[in-house]
């Protein structure tokens, strides 16, 4: 397919003697915002570092941008092509700004351009006010901000999203969620969203695959696949509201 | 306690007077302990970085290797670097026995495994999601191994003062190899242990303060280039 920018074709990875990855077909078209969701050790990470480039699976098949990956492919020339936010944050030693700015420069950018490029990124997530402060003094939810301008200022065509709010607190988590969505939908990046959450799921995602095993247990629209299990959530949710507020609250 | 007062005072005096055999001492101190220092750096930085990195097969026992290393005894190091340069060894035909070069060679094998050893030790405790993520932001090789060295920037230039530490304070290898020819060969140390033998407590004292005096403010150089910009 023409706007497939990701496909994976009987892929597997193995772990010692585990097979820790097992996917006989995955495409991703351009502009399609997709949440891997499961357990645990399901291989949800696994899958979304051989999508990045970032792993070599033991068999089977990448095509990135139509691009067969091979053992002679420039893999750093297909990574500046995406981006990735993690579970942590890994904010170098440095400022705010440096931060943000050294994909860029990696990429030889030119500095007023650059400077253009990071001034925009941290407006979009609120942070332009941090910039001069030293990386290692920000908050879980100001780090996992400068983290996402860290990627959103490389114009990513493909943006891997590796857990990127589990380690912050549920009004951050919440807040930084629907941020996030909104960017993602203005600037219609491809996103793989990896979550083990189910609630988080509408706030980025309009397909959602289940993983269980290494294998991929479902895949479909998010009402579809997750429907029953979103509400279950929901109603779980609402029902320990209720409790809390019954309580004098 | 008048000796340790007086060796104080012989140094001051040798320091303001500029005595002309304590400064060529000094300065082919800093000469053979500073270039060996860097071909350790040269050498032991980019191979503790790869040690840290890599999953090859030997890996840890190349790491067990060099952990060895770090102990190496200066006089072990003295002799296998005497039969190799001595006249009928198969680097005889080099001419370095009793040289400044020799002094050098036996400076940096001692120094190598310690840069080494401490830079595999501080890119090996870097958090293995430092390094996808760098990547994951279009690194190239040494972009990473850039960026790696800067973020173990502390443990990198601790390597650094480990390895001059253990060279400038060295007497067994230096003394086997070069021998402690005056106006030629003679350190810091081995003009101190000679100044000892011949009963100079005095000298000894004014010769090891100025070891001291070096050693100190080349750390502090050193130290200050390691908490620069230090933001944790």
């Amino acid at each position: 397919m023409a706007d497939t920018i990701l496909e994976l074709k009987g892929v597997k990875v193995n772990r010692g003697t585990r097979l820790a990855l097992d996917v006989p077909h995955l495409a991703v078209r351009r502009g399609e915002t997709l949440a891997v969701v499961g357990p645990n050790g399901a291989g949800k990470s696994t899958l979304l570092q051989v999508m990045a480039c970032l792993l070599r699976p033991s068999s089977g098949e990448v095509l990135v941008f139509g691009e067969a990956v091979r053992r002679t492919t420039s893999l750093v020339r297909l990574r500046r092509r995406m981006a990735m936010v993690l579970q942590r944050s890994y904010l170098l030693d440095g400022t705010v700004l440096d931060n943000v700015a050294v994909g860029l420069r990696m990429r030889g950018v030119r500095r007023d351009e650059a400077r253009r490029r990071v001034e925009r990124a941290l407006c979009t997530f609120g942070i332009e006010h941090l910039s001069a402060r030293p990386a290692r003094t920000l908050s879980g939810g100001e780090s996992q901000r400068v983290s996402l301008a860290r990627a959103f200022v490389l114009e990513p065509e493909v943006l891997f999203l590796d857990e990127p709010t589990s380690s912050l607190d549920v009004p951050t988590r919440t807040g930084l969620l629907a941020e996030l969505g909104e960017v993602v939908q203005r600037t219609g990046v491809a996103t793989v969203f990896v979550t083990h959450d189910v609630i988080e799921i509408p706030f980025l995602a309009e397909r959602t695959l289940v993983m269980l095993g290494g294998r991929v247990t479902a895949d479909g629209p998010v009402r579809e696949v997750l429907g029953a299990d979103m509400r279950r959530a929901l109603r779980d949710l609402a029902g320990s509201a209720r409790w809390i507020l019954s309580q004098g609250w | 306690m008048d000796l340790v007062v007086e060796g104080i005072v012989r140094a001051f005096w040798l320091l303001v007077r500029a005595d002309r055999e304590v400064v060529r001492i000094t300065l082919l101190t800093l000469r053979v302990s500073g270039l060996a220092t860097l071909i350790a750096v040269v050498i032991g930085v980019p191979l503790g970085t790869v040690l840290a990195l890599s999953t090859f097969r030997g890996r840890q026992a190349a790491a067990s290797l060099v952990n060895t290393g770090m102990g190496l005894p200066p006089v072990v190091v003295g002799l296998w670097v005497s039969i190799l340069l001595w006249r009928y060894g198969p680097l005889g035909f080099l001419h370095l026995m009793y040289t400044p070069a020799a002094m050098v060679i036996a400076q940096a094998v001692i120094a190598t495994p310690i840069v080494t050893g401490f830079t595999m030790a501080g890119i090996g405790q870097l958090d293995p999601g430092v390094r996808l993520q760098v990547l994951s932001l279009g690194a190239s090789s040494w972009q990473l191994l850039w960026i790696l060295l800067r973020e173990a920037r502390l443990s990198v230039v601790a390597a650094v003062i480990a390895g001059f530490g253990g060279v400038i304070s060295e007497i067994g290898a230096s003394m086997m190899v070069g021998g402690n020819v005056m106006g030629q060969t003679r350190i810091l140390t081995t003009a101190t242990a000679m100044e000892v033998s011949r009963g100079h407590f005095d000298v000894a004292i004014a010769l090891s303060v100025i070891l001291l005096a070096i050693s100190y403010g080349i750390t502090f150089g050193l130290t200050h280039m390691q908490q620069r910009g230090r933001h944790t």
